[in-house]
């Protein structure tokens, strides 16, 4: 993967992580590590019903066991905090279960020790009578009559399109988003072919190998809260309005995390924790375990619809997609992906006529929110599944297909933003070509057979948000960045380091990066969504420019000729006339967006930049046995220019793996709402043996005018296009098509016999 | 826990050391409360995800299930002893020269493992990497970087 270095050589270059030594000796600082004196250490009680109302908890055996703190339930929350409510969507969340519980595994009290064995000894003893409720799994079914899972919606306030649903009853639609774009039936009604699909994804989870860490200690009117967290600056405002205490009251610190991807954003352990430090009086830490995760967030399952009107020549004239995506019990940030990955459910297509409804569903499973792709690796699932299909069925090769009806820069996407800095077509044509895909293809003869398949997708990023950033110059002239952004394994640190020292004309390496720390470092809206590199990344490089035009002030004020080259130390030294002062400078970020119109859809301006990714995907398949390899995984992606080289091919190829995983293994499996394999024995993560046997990373030649350098986020283009790829080669190579995730062995098998006349039965 | 702690006494990291284990405490546990050594951390708890990994005698050992009990009278090693001073181990040295660590929480795992292998096998194929990391998992899936690590640390040694 070849780069341009910029003049300074900084940006471009492939520099080994600032972090990197601290990892390889085991000493890098995570919460994980953090003692504090007299602390507690607490153990959650889980709900053992999926939907039930709490009768009675009784905590007096727990209580009296030997070396317990206290046993603490809602009514002990409600002390410090009197509305225990939170999210950042819906303010749906009770801190701990407050009268019923809505999903198996929800928290519902907790115990204080200073030995977390005794604090685990002590759940058994707590007995809690519940009185069970009709419950409701299924996010289609869940739009109907029957169970309903929050009494009445509670929106947070904090996005304008969900105050119309404020106090709405007898629903489990927490939002409902809708687009309208020309006339999806009259396209329908001019079209020469109609095709239609019903497409399914699983629940499965995040798995970070670091599982949910606070920590939180009080005293004198304020709270400092240690965590794992991708959002330090959205815990502090959301602790501060629980507490109803200022923001300078509430210090978050985040120190390296073990692993994100979505699952360490908002609130998690953060209120519960914080919570118990103020009720105990003392510090208090609790480390959730492996189990325990699958508990906490998830990534959502979908159902998906999609109906599709063709012409004779191949062109795609309308489409309609019907999307109910399943959020558990709580919503989290599953309204945001209803709404943001729904506006691309018709795929990276140029399609006049659409018609797109979305929904975010409440169901009693555990809640559903951000996973790597923010929805966009479901939707693509089905609409890149979809595409072949329709090229298939026309008998149309699926790669001209695509071509044929690629959306292109400067034509309207389905919201009507006008396309920009999405090469969609290189990112295609190169997949094309690596792929090899104008050679003829040999797909064997035997038991064995192999096939091909790509897929693209698109996403566009998180708006409206902002980022403000401080660079720092010390008297001796060494740099430190101040950021809220959290490194949580991307990379971040050093991508954002390189940006500063090409500003400044230093190396990277020189550069400190101060971890989050709310009471230090300055507002940063999330590490999320691939927004980073863009947002923080345009924050950093203003306020290193301001560094750069105040030390040009401070020399021309100490009578130094413009473009002299004196060190700044030396400027300084001698302003001050000893080592001593500093030189600070500011940058804050935060790009121009239009929010959709509630009953269209439409916006002139969705998002400040987008993410184009595809994959190429060839198997092998067993037709006796229905396993399958992957035997080649070729990753192509529209990156803008790359500020480190190395770590984005890092990137694409970690979430690549990672969205293998969710296509042939992962899945939370549940048995009349409990589920059955929450742990690592039972739920396969990716590991050596797992990999393809080639893998291959591609970035487009591309610039983002906009992006710091020209730079855009990679995190999650990785994912987009494996699920829909590794099907489609399935279903080159032997006939097949599968359209429920995770494409298992024993699914393609069914397959295979029900395609041979001979369907299983089934369990 | 009713059951009493007893002392156990074993060499660590080289040095001779005693701690306090009651029967149910595992070598991380203890590792990690007296004597501040976080490099072996539990992540899945069942021995499945090699985050927690330990040397014992010369053998990896998931030290989140291993009993402290029976590391009494054991040669303990763990991650943090493998650098001396500012020197990294020549394992380490490769780990951060192929780009094989992000979010770091299962490198000393990963770096112990391969650290294993080269003493037995100092020009493993990548077939043999696949086998003897099977049992490590890395969630950021950095795999691909750690197969280069294992091969470039195999070149130093062998060129040592």
């Amino acid at each position: 993967m070849a780069a341009k270095l910029m003049p300074a050589g900084q940006v471009g270059r492939s520099v080994a992580r600032l972090e990197g030594r601290a990892k390889v000796t085991g000493r890098a600082e995570y919460v994980h590590n953090l003692r504090l004196p007299g602390m507690l250490w607490g153990k959650i009680l889980r709900s053992t019903r999926p939907h039930a109302r709490i009768v009675r908890i009784d905590a007096h055996a727990a209580q009296a066991l030997a070396g317990v703190f206290r046993v603490v339930t809602i009514d002990d929350i409600r002390t410090v905090i009197p509305d225990p409510y939170y999210g950042p969507a819906f303010h749906d969340q009770p801190i701990l279960a407050d009268g019923k519980v809505r999903f198996a595994g929800e928290p519902v009290a907790v115990v204080l020790a200073e030995d977390r064995h005794v604090a685990e000894e002590a759940l058994s003893l707590i007995e809690v009578t519940y009185e069970d409720l009709p419950a409701v799994y299924d996010e289609v079914e869940a739009t109907g009559p029957g169970a309903i899972v929050h009494d009445r919606l509670k929106p947070a306030g904090t996005f304008p399109d969900l105050k119309h649903l404020d106090g709405k009853r007898d629903t489990n639609v927490a939002l409902d988003f809708h687009l309208r774009r020309g006339d999806a039936e009259a396209g329908f009604a001019a079209s020469a072919h109609i095709f239609e699909h019903k497409f399914r994804t699983q629940q499965t989870m995040h798995t970070p190998l670091e599982p949910f860490v606070t920590a939180a200690e009080a005293g004198g009117g304020a709270i400092t809260i240690y965590t794992a967290s991708q959002g330090p600056s959205f815990v502090r405002i959301e602790i501060a309005r629980l507490l109803g205490w200022p923001e300078n009251k509430v210090r978050v610190k985040v120190p390296y995390l073990g692993g994100g991807f979505g699952a360490k954003l908002y609130i998690k352990l953060e209120a519960l924790v914080a919570a118990l430090a103020l009720i105990a009086r003392r510090p208090v830490k609790i480390s959730l375990t492996m189990e325990e995760q699958f508990f906490t967030i998830t990534k959502h399952a979908a159902t998906i619809h999609i109906k599709s009107g063709v012409a004779a020549d191949g062109r795609i004239l309308a489409r309609r997609c019907e999307v109910w995506w399943n959020g558990g019990a709580y919503a989290d940030v599953g309204p945001r992906v209803t709404q943001k990955s729904g506006f691309t459910a018709a795929g990276p297509y140029d399609i006049d006529n659409v018609w797109l409804d979305s929904y975010a569903v409440y169901t009693n499973r555990p809640p559903a929110g951000a996973l790597r792709g923010f929805g966009v690796p479901q939707m693509c699932w089905a609409y890149e599944s979809h595409t072949d299909l329709i090229a298939r069925a026309m008998g149309l090769d699926p790669l001209e297909f695509r071509r044929r009806n690629i959306l292109r820069n400067g034509r309207p996407q389905a919201t009507g933003t006008v396309l920009r800095g999405a090469p969609i077509e290189a990112v295609l044509e190169m997949l094309g070509e690596r792929m090899g895909w104008g050679r003829a293809y040999d797909r064997a003869n035997g038991p064995k057979r192999r096939g091909r398949g790509i897929a693209i997708g698109f996403k566009a990023s998180i708006a409206p948000t902002a980022s403000v950033a401080m660079v720092n110059l010390y008297g001796d002239g060494s740099c430190g960045l101040y950021c809220g952004t959290v490194d949580m394994g991307q990379g971040l640190d050093t991508g954002l380091a390189q940006i500063v020292a090409e500003e400044l004309n230093i190396a990277a390496e020189a550069v400190t990066v101060v971890h989050p720390d709310t009471d230090v470092t300055p507002y940063d809206m999330g590490t999320l969504g691939s927004r980073s590199i863009f947002h923080m990344g345009n924050a950093v490089r203003q306020a290193a420019g301001d560094v750069r035009a105040k030390v040009a002030a401070l020399a021309a004020e100490l009578g130094m000729p413009a473009g002299s080259n004196v060190p700044i130390a030396e400027l300084l030294r001698r302003k001050y006339g000893m080592q001593a002062g500093n030189i600070i400078g500011f940058g804050s970020y935060m790009p121009s967006y239009v929010s959709p119109d509630h009953d269209t859809g439409q916006t002139p301006n969705v998002s400040p930049f987008w993410m184009t990714a595809g994959t190429g995907a060839e198997v092998e398949v067993d037709t006796e046995t229905g396993h399958f390899r992957v035997l080649r995984l070729v990753n192509v992606a529209d990156v803008g220019t790359p500020i480190n080289p190395r770590i984005v091919a890092t990137q694409l190829s970690g979430a690549a793996i990672m969205q293998l995983g969710f296509t042939v293994t992962e899945k939370m499996e549940f048995r009349d709402g409990q589920l059955t394999n929450g742990s690592l024995a039972d739920y396969k993560i990716p590991g050596f043996f797992d990999l393809p046997d080639a893998m291959e990373n591609e970035i487009v030649d591309s610039s983002q005018p906009d992006g710091p350098f020209g730079a855009k986020g990679v995190g999650e283009s990785g994912t987009f296009g494996v699920s829909p790829a590794i099907a489609n080669a399935i279903a080159d190579a032997v006939g097949v098509r599968l359209t429920e995730l995770p494409l298992t062995p024993e699914a393609v098998y069914r397959a295979l016999c029900a395609a041979a006349g001979n369907p299983l039965a089934e369990d | 826990m009713s059951a009493a702690p007893r002392t156990i006494r074993f060499t660590l990291n080289g040095q001779p050391v005693s701690a306090q284990a009651a029967p149910h405490h595992t070598l991380v546990e203890i590792l990690r409360d007296q004597f501040s050594l976080y490099g072996a951390r539990e992540s899945c708890g069942q021995g499945l995800c090699g985050c927690c990994t330990v040397v014992v005698n010369g053998e990896a050992v998931s030290g989140c299930l291993y009993l402290a009990w029976f590391a009494d009278d054991a040669r303990v090693t763990t991650v943090e002893h493998l650098a001396s001073g500012d020197r990294l181990d020549t394992v380490q040295e490769a780990f951060l020269e192929a780009g094989a660590v992000q979010c770091g929480f299962c490198t000393p795992g990963f770096v112990l493992m391969t650290k294993q292998l080269l003493e037995h096998n100092p020009d493993p194929s990548d077939d043999d990497i696949r086998h003897h990391l099977s049992g490590n998992l890395c969630r950021c899936a950095a795999y691909p970087e750690i197969m280069a690590a294992v091969k470039l640390a195999a070149q130093k040694v062998r060129a040592a």
